[in-house]
This record gives C-alpha cells, sequence and structure tokens, in this order.
C-alpha cells in the first residue's frame, strides 16, 4: 500500500518514517541514474530512457535513532507528451527536480516542473533542485552550461534545496538524499498508519487481509 | 516532442475507468498501448473535478464573478462527476488488487448504507440490515416479520446454487424472486428494501421475471459479504475521489511501456476499405496556450477501444440519467452525522419507478475541506420535463443545501454493434447503479470482444517483469 503517510512510528527503536518522493525533470537528465546510484549504488553509462520503471525504496539513516524511508516513484514516461496524471504529485513530500548542467534548456524545464508542483502538490512539499552530471563539467569545464551561482540564486530565490550531483561518481547523491530527509517533518510521522484502524483509517484490500480488519466473517 | 511510434497494438480513445482498467491490463499483457484523450486531464466521464472546474463545467457562474473563491482552495475539491461506490468484495476491487492499482490509492469505508421507508417530513432512514441479526433489530420491519427477514438472510447465506437441498423446493433457475418471497412470506416492504437497497435492483422488474432468483440471491450475497467485509457498509471508497482510479490504471499502463497523451484530439480513423477494419488513426496534440506548436501524427494500428463520445455515429442512447451534485455544511439529517453515506429511496416509497439514489462523502475522503459534504443525488429520468422535481424527494432530505450543480439529464450510450466487424470496441456510458458492478461487466465484455479470450485478472502480473532499470 501507497504510503499516504508520512507513516512512522516511534519508540524504543527510534524514530521511523515513510514519506513519497517524486522524481521530475526533462528526459535523459538522469533522474533514473540518480536514483539508481542512491538505491544500488551503481551506475550504468547507457541507460535507457525509462519507460516502465515503477517504484524503489531506500532508507536514510540520519543518526542511531532516525530512520527515514524514502518511497521513490518515477514518472514510468507519462510526462512525455506532457500528460503527467495529478495522482503523481498527490502527496509527494518531497521531490527531486533534476536538470543537466551541460543542457541550458533543461534548467528551465525544471523550473516549469518547480512551477507545476507548487500549483498541484502539497502546500508544504520539499523540492531539492539537483543540477547533474557534474563528471562531465570537472573533466572538461567548457561543457558546462548553467553557471552555479545562476542556479543557485534561483533555487535560494524558489526556496528549493540545491546540488550539483553526478550519478557517475556519487558526487552530492547521498547528501542530497540526506539534506531532504533532515529537512522532513519526522514529527509529524506520528503512529497512525502503521497499525490502520479499518473502521477510520486506510483499508487493505487484499482478500487474505481480511481477518485482521475486525470485520468478522460473512454473517449473511 | 518526441515522435510517436508508427504502429500500435492497440489506441484507447478516452481515459475514463473503462478504458484505463482495459490499457492497464493489455499492457500488462504486453501490447503496445497508445492512449489517447481529448482533454487536458484523466477520467473523462468519470473524472472528479476541482470547485473551479464544477462551476466551469455547470456554467453556474455570472460574468466576472469567481464563486468558487469562497469554498477555499479550488484545489482541495475533487467532486466526483460519476455518483458511484465501490463494493468492498466487488469485481473492481478484485481487479485494483490483482493489478497491485492499490498500491496507488488509498481506500476507506463509507460509513453508512441507509433506506428510506415512507415519504416527506415523517420517513424513515435506517441502515439496512444485512445480516440475520441486524435485521432482529431494524426498525425497518415489525417482531414477526424480522425473523422472517432472519430466517431469509440465513438461507441466503447458505444457498448453494448447486445443491438442491438448499432451494427451499424451489425451481430456482426458473422460478421467479416473487415465489422466493413468498416463499418466505415477507412483507411488501421488505420485499422493497431487499430488493432495492441490499440487492440494488432500480426498479421493480425483477421481481417477476423468471428465473432471475438466483441473480438476486447472488447480489444480496454480494451485498452482505462486502458489508461483512469491514463493517460499517459494504461500500469503499478512495482518497482523493473516484478520479484517482482511472489515473491508477493509466500509471499501471504506463509502467507497462503505455503512451499517453492527453489534449489531443482525434482527427481521423482510418479504416481499409476492402477488409472494413481499422488500419490506424490520426491525430493531433494541442499544446495549450500554445496552439502553433500543436503536433499532428498519424499512426497505424490494428484495434481502437474507445468511449461513446469518440464514435457518435456509432453508439444508441438507451436512457436518461438526472444527476444534481449538492454541495452541504452539514451531515444528512437521521443517517447518525456520517461522515459519507449511501441513502437509497425506494422508488415505491415515492411514487417513482426507478429509485432515487443519494451517494455523499466529505473531508473524510480528502474530497473537500473539513466542514463540507458533497453530496450527488440521481435517478434515471422517467418524464421528458421538470427533471428537478424528478429529484426532488432525493433532495429533501439533504436540508439545506449550499450550492447546487445540475446539468440536463445525461445521455447513456451503448455501442450499436460488438466491434468485430471493424475492430473499433465501445464502452457504455457509466449508468445510474450506486457502484462498478456494470462497468467491470463492461470491461470483461470489451476484453472478449476484442481479444476473444475471458479476462482473468488474478495473478496477472506474476512472472510479467517491467524492463530492467
Ligand atoms: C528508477 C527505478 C528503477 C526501477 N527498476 C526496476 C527494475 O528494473 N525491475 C523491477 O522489477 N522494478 C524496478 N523498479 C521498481 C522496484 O525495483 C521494485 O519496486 C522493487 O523491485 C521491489 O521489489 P520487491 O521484491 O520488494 O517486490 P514488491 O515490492 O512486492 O513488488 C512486486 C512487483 O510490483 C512492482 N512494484 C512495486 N512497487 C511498485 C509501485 N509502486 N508501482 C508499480 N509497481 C510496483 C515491482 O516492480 C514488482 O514487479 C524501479 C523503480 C525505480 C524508481
Ligand atoms: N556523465 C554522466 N552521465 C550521466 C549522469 N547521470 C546520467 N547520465 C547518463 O545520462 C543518460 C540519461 O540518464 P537517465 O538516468 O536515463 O535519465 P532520465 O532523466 O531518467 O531520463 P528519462 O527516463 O528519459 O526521463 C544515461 O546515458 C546516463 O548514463 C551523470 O551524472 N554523469
Ligand atoms: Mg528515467
Amino acid at each position: 500500500m501507497a504510503g499516504r503517510g508520512p507513516a512512522g512510528r516511534s519508540g524504543a527503536g527510534g524514530r521511523f518514517a515513510q514519506f513519497k518522493l517524486v522524481l521530475l525533470g526533462e528526459s535523459a537528465v538522469g533522474k533514473s541514474s540518480l536514483v539508481l546510484r542512491f538505491v544500488k549504488d551503481q551506475f550504468d553509462d547507457y541507460r535507457e530512457s525509462t519507460i516502465g520503471a515503477a517504484f524503489l525504496t531506500q532508507t536514510v539513516t540520519l543518526d542511531e535513532n532516525t530512520t527515514v524511508k524514502f518511497e521513490i516513484w518515477d514518472t514510468a514516461g507519462q510526462e512525455r507528451y506532457k500528460s503527467l496524471a495529478p495522482m503523481y504529485y498527490r502527496n509527494a513530500h518531497c521531490a527531486v527536480v533534476v536538470y543537466d548542467i551541460t543542457q541550458a534548456s533543461s534548467l528551465d524545464k525544471a523550473k516549469s516542473w518547480i512551477k507545476e508542483l507548487q500549483r498541484q502538490a502539497n502546500e508544504n512539499i520539499i523540492i531539492a533542485l539537483a543540477g547533474n552530471k557534474k563528471d562531465t563539467v570537472d573533466e572538461n569545464p567548457d561543457k558546462r552550461a548553467v553557471p552555479t551561482a545562476d542556479a543557485e540564486a534561483y533555487a535560494k530565490e524558489a526556496g528549493l534545496l540545491f546540488f550539483e550531483t553526478s550519478a557517475k561518481t556519487s558526487y552530492n547523491v547521498k547528501e542530497l538524499f540526506t539534506a531532504i530527509a533532515k529537512k522532513l517533518p519526522l514529527d509529524q510521522a506520528g503512529p497512525r498508519n502503521l497499525r490502520a484502524n479499518p473502521r477510520t483509517g486506510p483499508l487493505d484490500l487484499r482478500p487474505e487481509a481480511t481477518g485482521q480488519q475486525g470485520a468478522g466473517n460473512c454473517n449473511c | 516532442m518526441e515522435e510517436i511510434a508508427p504502429e500500435y497494438d492497440v489506441v484507447v480513445l478516452g481515459t475514463g475507468l473503462t478504458e484505463c482498467v482495459l490499457s492497464g491490463v493489455l499492457s500488462v499483457k504486453g501490447k503496445k498501448v497508445l492512449h489517447i484523450d481529448r482533454n487536458d486531464h484523466y477520467g473523462g466521464e468519470s473524472a472528479s473535478l476541482n470547485m473551479e472546474a464544477l462551476y466551469r463545467k455547470y456554467g453556474n457562474i455570472q460574468k466576472g464573478e469567481e464563486p468558487w473563491k469562497k469554498y477555499g482552495r479550488v484545489n482541495d475539491w475533487n467532486v466526483d462527476l460519476v455518483p458511484k461506490l465501490l463494493m468492498a468484495n466487488g469485481e473492481l476491487t478484485n481487479i485494483l488488487v490483482s493489478t497491485d492499482v492499490t498500491r496507488y490509492l488509498e481506500f476507506r469505508q463509507i460509513a453508512g448504507s441507509f433506506v428510506q421507508q415512507g415519504s416527506g417530513a415523517r420517513a424513515t432512514i435506517a441502515k439496512v440490515p444485512s445480516s440475520a441479526s441486524e435485521a432482529l433489530s431494524s426498525p425497518l420491519m415489525g417482531l414477526f416479520e424480522k425473523r422472517r427477514a432472519k430466517k431469509f438472510l440465513e438461507w441466503v447465506g447458505s444457498f448453494d446454487q448447486g445443491n438442491p437441498s438448499t432451494h427451499q423446493g424451489l425451481s430456482i433457475n426458473a422460478c421467479t424472486m416473487k415465489e422466493v418471497y413468498d416463499k418466505f412470506g415477507l412483507e411488501a416492504t421488505t420485499r422493497d428494501f431487499i430488493g432495492h437497497s441490499m440487492a440494488l435492483y432500480q426498479s421493480d422488474e425483477y421481481i417477476n421475471t423468471p428465473g432471475q432468483a438466483v441473480e438476486t440471491i447472488e447480489r444480496i450475497r454480494l451485498y452482505a459479504n462486502s458489508m461483512a467485509r469491514y463493517g460499517k457498509s459494504p461500500y469503499i471508497y478512495p482518497l482523493y475521489g473516484l478520479g484517482e482510479l482511472p489515473q491508477g490504471f493509466a500509471r499501471l499502463s504506463a509502467i507497462y511501456g503505455g503512451t499517453y497523451m492527453l489534449n489531443t484530439s482525434v482527427d481521423e480513423v482510418i479504416t481499409d476499405q476492402s477488409t472494413g477494419k481499422v488500419t490506424g488513426i490520426k491525430a493531433t496534440m494541442v499544446e495549450r496556450g500554445n496552439e502553433d506548436q500543436s503536433m499532428k501524427f498519424e499512426t497505424k494500428t490494428t484495434m481502437i477501444l474507445g468511449d461513446p463520445s469518440y464514435f457518435p455515429g456509432k453508439t444508441r442512447i438507451s436512457g436518461y440519467l438526472l444527476k444534481c451534485i449538492c454541495i452541504l455544511n452539514h451531515p444528512i439529517d437521521k443517517t447518525n452525522d456520517s461522515d459519507s453515506v449511501q441513502l437509497i429511496i425506494p422508488q415505491s416509497q415515492v411514487g417513482r419507478k426507478h429509485d432515487i439514489y443519494i451517494a455523499m462523502v466529505s473531508a473524510a475522503h480528502n474530497v473537500c475541506p473539513k466542514g463540507y459534504y458533497i453530496a450527488i443525488v440521481s435517478t434515471i429520468a422517467e418524464s421528458s420535463a421538470n427533471h428537478h422535481l424528478e429529484l426532488q424527494p432525493g433532495l429533501d432530505r439533504l436540508g439545506r443545501i449550499e450550492e447546487r450543480f445540475m446539468g440536463p439529464p445525461i445521455p447513456l450510450y451503448e455501442p450499436l454493434e460488438d466491434g468485430k466487424k471493424d475492430s473499433i470496441f465501445i464502452s457504455k456510458s457509466y449508468d445510474a447503479t450506486s457502484h462498478f458492478e456494470t462497468t467491470t461487466d463492461d470491461v470483461r465484455d470489451i476484453y472478449r470482444r476484442a481479444t476473444g479470450e475471458e479476462l482473468v485478472v488474478e495473478g496477472l502480473r506474476e512472472g510479467v517483469q517491467v524492463a530492467e532499470e
């Protein structure tokens, strides 16, 4: 079941909370690559444009008492023809909007996604702007098309977290997700979603789940 | 803008629930699907609208006014266009679970299921008794009738079509429901709430139709089993409104490679002159506010699925639905302040041929801000004028209404042909029933017509992997 959360619990084991994170950005800027690096610590030089990616989860440990689990949604290609469903950003607690620092137009696209998020998503969604493919510029500074200071100034003005990243070398990838985790409202992550009360809370629709949901057997 | 592939296995037109379930299932089965909608949003006739869109759709606006502003953030509203709920044990629930679309959605119970007895101010509104024990405490029946109803419901629970010893000596496959009711000596008012609020028949036609007893019993069982599932009512409902359902199935389709294009109008359906079968489409994707950026394209396909609005010449009207969407700032009287209800007014109680339905949801389902309630009153049209009068007994139940949205009667379309001739398979409009069982019947029917196979959703995703990332 999708964590509409934030779902969480606190107790002897410390705090644990689950948050929905959505990825946005122009095609080929490295969205899936950043996630793959973050989740599986892998990189792939020739990766295909995402059609079928669905969903990954990854946990960040902030300190010995605090664990944040990200439920990461990829666009599944629905943004390709401007047909992303509002359900995608619905109840997202955080978003990573990616551009490619070697492609100036990808920042414009990122800005338009950010506008869309501010219009459609949770009022207090945490948005991080990631300027990806930093390794390319380290190798050849002429390739840079977006000056760091420009993007940084924009991010500051729009109230976003900002990192230049490289999925290829891992540069700032962990930092990006950790910074998001730190900004999330962990305190609100009450225990409400874990011990769901079917009378008022979310329902588990699976047939085998019914037994635990209090209603008992067919009483007809 | 990226190029469209030169060929798709299936082109789907319209992103209503029926179409989205089909494109989700077909994509999982490995078909290459192109899914198009002329609107800028998902859902078609089964969408949920925000407050501004609702006002604009129904035209309740004076020039220069922005009446939605008094209702807070427009996006806090998700108002359904179809007044339906899911049966907890129904087929749509089964499809949602089998396809894992439940991962994208969260469901809550509908807090109560009620039926009206009598009419006007003195009408009784009571919980629909769904079990033998509830029958015994229901105010809908007198003492002796309660016992008869208890017996009847116990029998329904143990009924087995394949076991004649459970048939009460009736030739169950041929008899009418009247004969069954007679056997248990049930009174007319009891038959009324059983047939209309449990079996959910909208008229009394079912009673005297020979051979319809088994279907009626199955419907009562579906109600009772759905009720037993979570306890408060047989109905469940997705947070943020029914419009989430088509979006969930569209995502499923996209995950399995389906291509989605909103804002796209179909310019031409191309058919082969000699075979009469569809071979492709021409369409235009419009960029809002940037119309000269429109993208015209043509692609081949061997099959089109679509809702009736895309095929005006290929459908007929089978009836008209009347519907009034009402915004309230209080729950409905005599429903224990339930935050969500289904209330059925059986036709006989108010001198009609068809029942009046009220479906109400509220902030408990994230469809509106706290303190508001959205009630949809609906029925099948019986007259050709004064339609609001037909809905009046339902509107009367609502008390003070802040705002009402009522358009002209809604035509219910169905396809003229089964689609085998031209490979164009058209769905039916969302009908007047209170749930999605007829919608999933239509999904199955279209699937069968289009592929020649029965749709089996159980285990659908097992062994089918999305592309390795
Ligand atoms: C960038 C990215 C790349 C991914 N690449 C792959 C991949 O190559 N192969 C792959 O199988 N999965 C992929 N996923 C999905 C992710 O790997 C699966 O969720 C993960 O494999 C879960 O495995 P599990 O054994 O816990 O199964 P479960 O979580 O029980 O999932 C079983 C099935 O459901 C699918 N699934 C799980 N969550 C969702 C969801 N929210 N939406 C849709 N489907 C879901 C899984 O893909 C799997 O097929 C990707 C997700 C992202 C964001
Ligand atoms: N040099 C370099 N290449 C990268 C980096 N991140 C991604 N790439 C490459 O850029 C290409 C596109 O990366 P993806 O992760 O598929 O991009 P995406 O944003 O998910 O693209 P879509 O799925 O089409 O939206 C791939 O060839 C990657 O190998 C990076 O940090 N550095
Ligand atoms: Mg990708």
